[in-house]
């Protein structure tokens, strides 16, 4: 995993609450078994007329906002199904952050575990940002060592908890880490009563 | 010793080390076809086997068809999906009931029937309803592909502890209003984004008198009311629905396990972060009119006027709702006509959900111009519906009768209901293009989609 320092760029607004991963990646896309290439179905439905042709008001389809690194969305951004794959489409489409007042819990969990930065702001710096993210040029940086987002004139700081924000700093395999604990996680098995554990089929 | 909630005790004595973040041991780890394969792979390109294969269950459920099994899967890429988790089963020794087998069903109707699901257990699956198994006294969440690689390794997983939450469900439920009533009723009061950070203990008489299928349907649905996981404390209730399944302890181990479940209730006296209370004598059977289940309310109102929401945000949400709904504020509920019904999910596709839906509609027959279908949570459920006769009610009133998964639920298979067509659906989810691109869907239990189904509009099941 590529470590997380500093993402500046620009942004897109996607002004609406309660963003559910079904809008992010619908189901038909859902049946790949690979971990790349979701991008170009990222919120699939609004990017697209009942046809399957652009819909030309998506951000998706707008060449103003390509090439931009940050998304700033509404409140519990990500909440519903567990798919990894919404975190995957958001990263493949090239956004390498996204800004919104709260997160779905398992969305956030993901987001850390594949290198996509979350940040949590005010639902009032959310609004200012939202305000001036119509501005394609626009740009935001986020500095994750500093905890702070700079936009205009504003320096807002965010709280990350310490372990997401190491992970993403380092780009850490959490794996590989678990499995020097190999002592403790087998010591707790020992500890396990046997009727815990299934009887083989 | 410090008063400990039912959730406080099984986190506990799940943490092998760490404080904030702890690693949690995992004692059951359910694995589906469709967030699955990416994890395999990645754990195979590092070389690393499945720490616990006997704690590990497979079935497949999401994108498999409910009709015409017999000539495989037509759709090639769920094709490979169903042929890539029967490989890597085999590979790594993981217990597998594939397409053909008779135990074969959605994962959260199967893990419990089965005994696998049992109180103080930590489980986990790449699926957010895994919330379903709280209703044990299990700790039960879902998690994300990465995660799924993470426990398939190391049989573990690195958690900050949610808080505490407790929703006490005070008196008992009136006749006619169900558990996903209950459900329903607290997401429309706390909304989406309620639970957020929590796990939910669900607590009071209401929730006392529910038998282990309705307690299912309650803690299914945490997750749409942004809970981490639901929870609610194992009593003799519990006890009689586990004692004898297959998986379940046997002889002295079950003393020894009901023993240990004994101590798991909440202490008295233990601190909960937040508590609400829910007059559950209060309740009325509900429906959804929106495009998340907080956009839900009692069958004897009328659309809303998004104009008299007061947040913000909330109101943006109910007018972009009412136009992918199509719906006009002020309509009563049950002049709201639908063009399907689907009976069937992990939120409603067990036995009792389907008796309830049978007894509505025997000798009765689906409205013309309605197309009606039941889909059982698993291939046992299926047979002991078709041993109890339901199959025979469902198929006379005109219902097309399914094999076992998650179906419309979702429609990653041809069950897909059609564009700006309408479905009382008796699943969990009705954000938009969730069953099709386009379609519409209304929350419900299986008694008021089951009425629906008859009079071809929506109605209040308790005028049935």
């Amino acid at each position: 995993m590529k470590p997380v320092s500093v993402v500046s760029g620009t942004m897109v607004p996607l002004p609406l609450a309660d963003v559910d991963t079904d809008q992010i990646i619908p189901k038909q896309f859902l049946t790949r078994t690979e971990r790349t290439g979701y991008g170009d179905f990222l919120f699939f439905d609004w990017a697209t007329t009942a046809d399957g042709s652009p819909s030309s008001d998506f951000f998706t389809n707008d060449p103003a906002r390509a090439g931009s690194r940050v998304l700033v969305t509404g409140r519990n951004f990500g909440c519903g199904s567990s798919r990894e794959h919404a975190v995957w489409a958001i990263q493949d489409w090239g956004f390498d952050a996204v800004i919104a007042p709260s997160f779905g819990d398992i969305f956030r969990n993901n987001a850390v575990n594949v290198g996509l930065l979350t940040v949590e702001l005010a639902e009032e710096i959310v609004a200012r940002l939202l305000d001036l993210a119509q501005d394609p040029a626009a740009v935001v940086t986020i500095d994750l060592r500093e905890q702070t987002v700079e936009f205009g004139d504003v320096v807002a700081e965010f709280e990350i908890d310490r372990a997401a924000k190491e992970q993403l700093m380092a780009g850490l395999d959490p794996i590989g880490l678990t499995l020097q604990r190999d002592v403790a996680i087998s010591a707790h098995e020992a500890r396990r009563p046997d009727w815990m554990s299934p009887a083989a089929q | 010793m410090t008063a400990r909630t039912l959730f406080d005790k099984v986190w506990d004595a799940h943490v092998v080390t760490g404080d904030d973040p702890a690693l949690l041991y995992v004692d059951l780890h359910l694995v589906h076809e469709v967030t699955s394969p990416q994890a395999f792979a990645g754990l195979e390109a590092a070389g690393r086997r499945v720490r616990r294969p006997d704690l590990t269950f497979a079935t497949v459920d999401h994108a498999i068809p409910t009709t015409g099994r017999s000539l495989g899967i037509r759709d090639p890429r769920s094709k490979k999906q169903v042929d890539t988790l029967r490989r890597n089963t085999e590979r790594h020794g993981i217990t597998f009931f594939g397409l053909d087998h008779p135990g074969q069903g959605i994962v959260h109707v199967v893990g419990p029937e089965n005994g696998y699901t049992q109180p103080g257990k930590v489980i986990v699956c790449g699926d957010s309803h895994t919330s379903t198994h709280g209703a044990f006294g299990a700790l039960a969440f879902g998690i994300g592909t990465s995660e799924v690689e993470h426990v398939l390794a190391t049989q573990t997983l690195w958690q900050r502890k949610p808080k505490n939450m407790a929703v006490e469900f005070d008196g008992g439920l009136p006749k006619g209003v169900t558990a996903k009533d209950l459900i329903l009723g607290m997401i429309a009061r706390l909304g989406v984004g309620g639970g957020q950070g929590h796990v939910i203990e669900y607590r009071g008489e209401a929730i006392l008198a529910l038998s282990m299928e309705e307690r299912m349907t309650v803690c299914n649905m945490s997750i749409e009311g942004g809970a981490r996981a639901g929870m609610i404390a194992p009593d003799a209730t519990t006890l009689a629905y586990l004692k004898g399944r297959p998986q379940s302890p046997a002889g002295d181990d079950w003393d020894e396990a009901v023993e240990h479940w004994s101590q798991l209730a909440t202490d008295p006296g233990a601190r909960f972060d937040t508590t609400h209370h829910i007059d559950a004598t209060g309740l009325e059977p509900h429906v959804s009119w929106g495009i998340n289940p907080g956009q839900t309310a009692p069958i004897t109102a009328s659309v809303p006027d998004p104009a008299a929401i007061s947040d913000p945000a909330e109101r943006e949400t109910a007018v972009r709702a009412l136009k992918y709904m199509a719906l006009v504020p002020g309509t009563p509920f049950t002049d709201i006509p639908i063009e399907h019904v689907f009976v069937g999910s992990c939120t409603n596709g067990r036995i009792e959900d389907l008796r309830m839906a049978a007894k509505v509609v025997a000798g009765r027959q689906v409205a013309k111009g309605v197309s009606a279908v039941v889909v059982p949570g698993s291939m046992q459920v299926k047979a002991q519906a078709e041993a109890e006769g339901l199959a025979e009610v469902f198929e006379s009133a005109g219902f097309s009768w399914r094999e076992a998964g998650c179906s419309s639920c979702l429609a990653m298979n041809d069950d897909v209901i059609p564009a700006g067509e309408r479905c009382a659906s008796t699943s969990n989810r009705n954000f938009e293009g969730r069953q099709g691109r386009g379609a519409r869907t209304h929350l419900m239990s299986p008694a008021m989609a089951a009425a629906a189904a008859v009079a071809g509009h929506l109605v209040d099941v308790r005028d049935w």
